[in-house]
């Protein structure tokens, strides 16, 4: 499977150094994006999300301490490149869209200038940067963009910036599109208007997505599999069919057993699930997941469960898994955690 | 952005005439009579009524203020108690050489303080860096007379190296730019740390900025990002600060003007202070007011010019 | 980890010491609480300290380089410079403390009139301060000067026309916030009178921020208490404030360099010591300057 992935993070760690102490961000994290797919990450906040896709283009905050682990995009390890090298393939090979539209575009810069910036590596005049410019916020749904370009960023609505920062990520044509929580900022019209915009644009680009998202629903209609992220761990992942219709790990399940109705409807937020997410100052010992568990026992306080899947690609992380998962296919022994290939297909 | 430019020149004339209230009126609340202040103990009542009435001090209050502001704004400060010339020749007699010597201090300020704070944002950690942070600190807690005193005690009278007093031949402008060098070097050097300093932090908050991540994120080059998308934004409180910089500059002038004894208005005005020359010194303290509030007005709207946001929402 | 156990342990009253120790951990702010200590101590003791009177004239020692008998030497009239130095640091912290309390007071009265008072009056009151504001200060100082000539009442009355606005604009903008603060208005809404407000709610919370820039202005006063007795112009001689004792320097810095250096070296070493204490106190009140641990 990784052979054909745009995206491959293996093993991945990360640790921020704050006044507070150490917190383990990400804990041996691995996710694939197999080329022309869309790939979502759900996750509460602080769950590791946001690092996860920073790590992705080496974009991490001086305080962020790389542990181990790989990211490989397009075939070459990122976290072992030259600045020079990263900085080339960074905007070619990927772009990212960001959360919050209102600050991440440069507010003395004409959106113009933004985005003729960002082709800098084309040898085409000006004019014809422009162009493309202009070209690209009409596909992403800013009338009049030839005099629209001259505006600065503040003259826009957020709902408008978002799009135009989609506009700008599009512009570079890249093989992967990382999205972080693009319309966590907007209002729920605009939010409804961004998903339309990004489901229209998905089927015109043929490069794969990284999208990430508190939005369950959204991450139904637009994604082709899914990851679950919980304390800095993956807890499951799967195809979004197996992973909305047969969800194995107890967080997934609660996640969607809070409102049934969540696959129909657009939601902002993840459901509340009784408890705290666990303080990462530590890490934990066992299953992250053991204090709000409804099913935990004994061993997941000792033991941390590892991710276990089955030929599907659908696997998670929890003891209780083998045990579900021998209604189907056969049971498998778990034999404690530890680092090594995270997902382990089940022989069947 | 007119709109804007007009209320903010409102604003300035309407400080300047505050201002103009304030040194009027210093001399009614303050005890004592300028005319009797400035001829001393020893004058007739004749002399001082004659002084009086030159300087129109016999005339209504409000006729006074009148009088005073409508010569200001055509350019009449009144007449040298002493001299009997008119207030405003002597001022532009002396005003070149101090608006040379703040110019030349901000200067250098500049040249050294803004890329020193940038190198140091950049290379955040570096040796480089904490030098400078070190040296910052220190140049900003040297009081610019004092250093003035020990650059004079150094440079010219220790080592020989700098003139040590006057503003040079008149006309002989090397001569005049290497009599320039101390004073200058001496009233811009706490601003070199100061500029250092907020440039260093105002461009790592900038750089910390999520825009800049975006810019980051589409590998444009660092020395683009650093230039066009980092720094625009960063030096924007640097130039409100270098409006209010004047003022500091202009103060570090009269002392530095003292201790080189350099022609300027810092000497006029000390030297008509001792002797209570009251047209004169209001008038000198009237226009270096002027001045600094010109700067800061022109700070004000190279910010406005630079900055979309300030320029659209005023 | 200790560091973070000592950050959290401090029960409110031990609070005051908690804090004293940890600027004193920073190695800048103890540089900077030694050498604010070490002045205090000097000006309050001043007298006890001195080994020779500082006014007392004796000519056949006159410009006598530093030695083990005087230190800093002595000055153009035989007064051994040292003993000028520790006297001139009861004047330039008398000076400071006086000039600040006045000022404090002022802007406190100006900034509650400005931030609760009529509309209006803020307006008058702010174009008040920006004209006072867009004086540069040492033109202010010689403006009054020229008025009232030169004393130690001047020189106080100088700093505090041109500090009360500064003060006035931080209470004003602090008053704004807390005047629309859900307490004050539920005060309001119980009935409670306008100065009932001010006195209870209103400047308890305002104080706090003011007095540590009341505290970090303390050697902006004492250089310009040193300039202005530079020119001549603040204290009158024979009281030897630093500032006098550098113009004597002045005048004799073709014969010696030591009066200017000696006289010039308290200068440096308050303004640094505030300096720093003033960076320790900030990184301590800002948590997010705070340096990561581990």
């Amino acid at each position: 499977m990784s052979a054909g992935a745009v995206l491959d993070i293996r093993g991945l760690g990360v640790d921020f150094l704050t006044p507070r102490g150490r917190v383990h961000a990400l804990r041996d994290v691995s996710l694939q994006v197999p080329r022309g797919s869309v790939v979502g990450v759900v996750g509460e906040s602080g769950s590791g999300k946001s690092t996860l896709i920073l790590a992705a283009l080496r974009l991490l905050p001086a305080n962020a301490l790389i542990l181990g682990g790989e990211v490989v995009l397009d075939g070459e390890d990122v976290l072992r490149m030259s600045p020079a090298a990263l900085r080339d393939l960074r905007g070619r090979k990927a772009t990212m869209v960001f959360q919050d539209p209102s600050t991440s575009l440069n507010p003395v810069l004409t959106i113009g200038r933004q985005m003729i910036d960002i082709q800098y590596r084309d040898r085409v005049p000006t004019a014809r940067k422009r162009d493309r410019a202009a070209t690209m916020l009409r596909k992403v749904g800013i009338p009049d963009p030839a005099t629209r370009l001259d505006n600065y960023p503040h003259e826009f609505s957020g709902g408008m910036r978002q799009r135009i920062a989609i506009a700008m990520a599009l512009l570079c044509n890249p093989d992967l599109l990382i999205a972080d929580e693009p319309t966590t900022a907007l209002d729920v019209t605009m939010e409804a208007q961004i998903i339309h915009l990004l489901r229209q644009l998905k089927s015109e680009f043929h490069g794969s997505i990284l999208f990430v998202s508190h939005n369950l629903g959204l991450i139904a209609e637009l994604c082709d599999r899914v990851v679950i992220l919980y304390a800095g761990a993956v807890a499951e992942e799967g195809s979004v069919h197996d992973l909305f219709h047969r969800p194995r790990h107890p967080y997934t399940q609660a996640l969607l057993e809070c409102d049934p109705a969540r696959l129909a409807k657009v939601s902002r937020e993840l459901p509340t699930i009784p408890g705290d997410v666990p303080d990462l100052l530590a890490a934990p010992v066992g299953c992250a997941f053991a204090p709000r568990c409804p099913k935990v026992f004994e061993r997941c306080r000792r033991e941390a469960p590892r991710l276990v899947a089955d030929g599907d690609g659908h696997g998670a992380a929890c003891h209780l898994v083998p045990a579900i998962a021998s209604s189907r296919v056969g049971p498998r022994p778990s034999t404690g955690s530890g680092r090594g290939p995270p997902v382990e297909p089940v022989e069947t | 952005m007119l709109y804007y430019s007009l209320q903010r020149v409102a604003l300035a004339v309407a400080i300047c005439m505050v201002a103009m209230t304030i040194l009027f009126s210093l001399v009614y609340v303050i005890p004592g009579d300028p005319a009797s202040l400035a001829l001393g103990p020893r004058a007739t009542a004749e002399m001082k009524e004659a002084l009086r009435v030159r300087m129109g001090l016999d005339q209504p209050l409000a006729m006074q203020l009148y009088n005073f502001f409508a010569n200001a704004v055509t350019g009449n400060l009144g007449y040298d108690v002493w001299t009997r010339r008119p207030v405003t020749t002597i001022i532009m007699e002396a005003l070149p050489y101090t608006l040379a010597l703040a110019g030349a201090g901000l200067g250098w300020a500049i040249l050294i303080g803004i890329p020193l704070g940038c190198y140091s944002a950049i290379n955040r950690n570096s040796l480089m860096d904490k030098i400078t942070g070190i040296i910052s600190v220190g140049t900003i807690s040297m009081p610019s007379f004092l250093v003035a005193v020990y650059c004079l005690l150094l440079f010219a009278v220790h080592l020989k190296w700098f003139p040590a007093i006057g503003a040079g031949e008149r006309g002989d402008l090397a001569d005049q730019l290497w009599h320039l060098v101390l004073p200058a070097f001496a009233i811009g050097l706490g601003w070199v740390g100061y500029l250092a300093r907020l440039v260093r932090a105002s461009m790592l908050e900038v750089l910390g900025e999520s825009h800049v991540r975006t810019a980051r994120a589409f590998g444009l080059p660092e020395a683009m990002v650093i230039r066009r998308y980092a720094l625009r934004l960063a030096i924007l409180p640097t130039v409100t600060l270098l409006g209010i910089a004047v003022g500091g500059l202009l103060s570090g002038a009269v002392f530095a003007e003292l201790v080189f004894n350099r022609p300027g208005i810092g000497l006029l005005v000390y030297n008509e202070a001792a002797r209570r020359n009251y047209p004169t010194v209001m008038g000198t303290v009237l226009v270096t007011v002027g001045v600094f509030v010109i700067c800061q007005l022109v700070a004000d709207l190279l910010v406005a010019l630079l900055d979309p946001r300030v320029r659209r929402s005023l | 980890m200790s560091a973070e156990v000592s950050r959290i342990a401090p029960a409110a009253a031990a609070r005051v010491g908690g804090f004293v120790r940890r600027i004193a951990a920073d190695p800048m702010g103890c540089l900077g609480l030694t050498l604010v200590t070490l002045l205090l101590f000097t000006g309050v003791f001043a007298d006890l300290l001195v080994p020779y009177d500082p006014i007392k004239i004796a000519v056949p020692e006159r410009l006598m380089d530093p030695s083990w008998a005087h230190p800093l030497g002595t000055d153009q009239l035989g007064r051994d410079v040292l003993s000028r130095v520790i006297k001139g640091s009861q004047i330039a912290l008398g000076v400071a403390v006086s000039a600040i309390t006045l000022s404090f007071a002022g802007g406190v009265i100006l900034g509650l009139l400005a931030g609760y008072g009529p509309r209006w009056l803020d307006n008058v009151l702010l174009l008040l301060f920006d004209a006072v504001y867009s004086f540069p200060s040492i033109m202010l100082a010689l403006a009054i000067i020229t008025l009232l000539g030169p004393s130690l009442g001047t020189v106080v009355l100088v700093v505090v026309i041109g500090s009360v606005p500064v003060y006035a604009r931080l209470i004003r903008t602090q008053t704004l916030t807390v005047k629309t603060s859900e307490f004050v208005l539920a005060e309001r809404s119980m009935g409670a009178g306008r100065f009932r407000i001010m006195a209870r709610h209103i400047l308890p919370n305002v104080i706090g921020p003011l007095l540590i820039v009341a505290s970090m202005d303390v050697p902006v006063v004492i250089t310009i208490e040193a300039g202005l007795s530079f020119l001549g112009l603040g204290v009158r001689p024979p009281a030897p404030s630093w500032g006098r004792i550098l113009n004597d320097g002045y005048t004799q810095i073709r014969d010696t360099p030591w009066i200017v250096i000696g006289g010039g070296i308290p200068l440096i070493v308050t303004t640094l010591g505030f300096t720093f204490l003033g960076e320790a106190l900030r990184d301590q009140l800002d948590p997010k300057l705070r340096k990561p641990v581990g």
